[in-house]
């Protein structure tokens, strides 16, 4: 007998566990940057792109900006799962959220690394 | 036993509660930081870039209708944050009793509104 499982796509439960990982990264990273934010004296450019110098800053960063486009597009995908129900506009929908999140991918690292 | 269809519901009377209003507000928060997500990251670009772009940044920031968009996205990060806590914390089973997980979404609601509160007044 062939065991197969029938129903749902079974990306749920790492969808809902990369939710809430990416969620916990973002939370983390957000409370220490606005610390650091409010313990300076004197903000101004210099103490802006001093921050961002570091490349210890820019990896962390990056991995804040590369957790919030993975959990834009989850939450994207259900909410656009929830409300369009043509299956045509539905997949383009799909298809432009992704485009557009990969674009962010590339312009973040362009945007940090100085390009 | 028949049911009596199509039934009636008194649209008026029914009321989403807190939670709910919470809930949705997650959803709706969420995809107005994804709509903006362009804007902040040219934000972002221009502020890190050279001394005249951040200053003309600032600048061109200062617009009142500008500056109440972007507290307007303070909202929406702070209200996404807040509940998002939440909801890590129900999937922690901390909040298991209805009293508490109601009292939570009142805090969510309190903690994001009167943050966005103060920011307005610093930004102001």
């Amino acid at each position: 007998m062939v065991n197969r499982i029938v129903t749902g796509a079974h990306y749920g439960l790492r969808d809902w566990l990369v939710q809430r990982v990416t969620a916990v990264v973002m939370a983390i990273y957000s409370v220490v940057f606005v610390g650091f934010l409010l313990l300076q004296p004197a903000f101004g450019y210099d103490t802006w792109v001093g921050l961002f110098s570091g490349n210890l800053m820019r990896t962390f960063s990056m991995l804040f900006l590369l957790s919030l486009f993975y959990h834009a597009w989850i939450g994207m995908r259900d909410i656009v799962m929830d409300y369009v129900k043509p299956a045509s506009i539905r997949l383009t929908m799909h298809v432009l959220v992704i485009l557009a999140l990969v674009l962010y991918v590339i312009w973040s690292v362009q945007i940090l690394w100085g390009l | 036993m028949q049911k009596k269809r199509p039934k009636h519901l008194a649209l008026h009377k029914i009321k989403l509660p807190l939670p709910g209003i919470v809930s949705i507000l997650h959803r709706v928060s969420g995809a107005l930081l994804f709509v903006a997500l362009p804007l902040l990251l040219f934000i972002f670009d221009q502020s890190l870039r050279s001394i005249e772009t951040y200053t003309n940044l600032t600048e061109v920031l200062a617009h009142p209708i500008l500056k109440l968009a972007l507290l307007g996205l303070m909202w929406a990060f702070l209200h996404h944050f807040c509940a998002g806590l939440r909801y890590l914390a129900i999937d922690l089973h901390l909040l298991s009793h209805i009293s508490a997980a109601r009292a939570s979404s009142k805090w969510v609601m309190l903690v994001s509104l009167s943050l966005t509160i103060v920011l307005g007044v610093k930004l102001w």
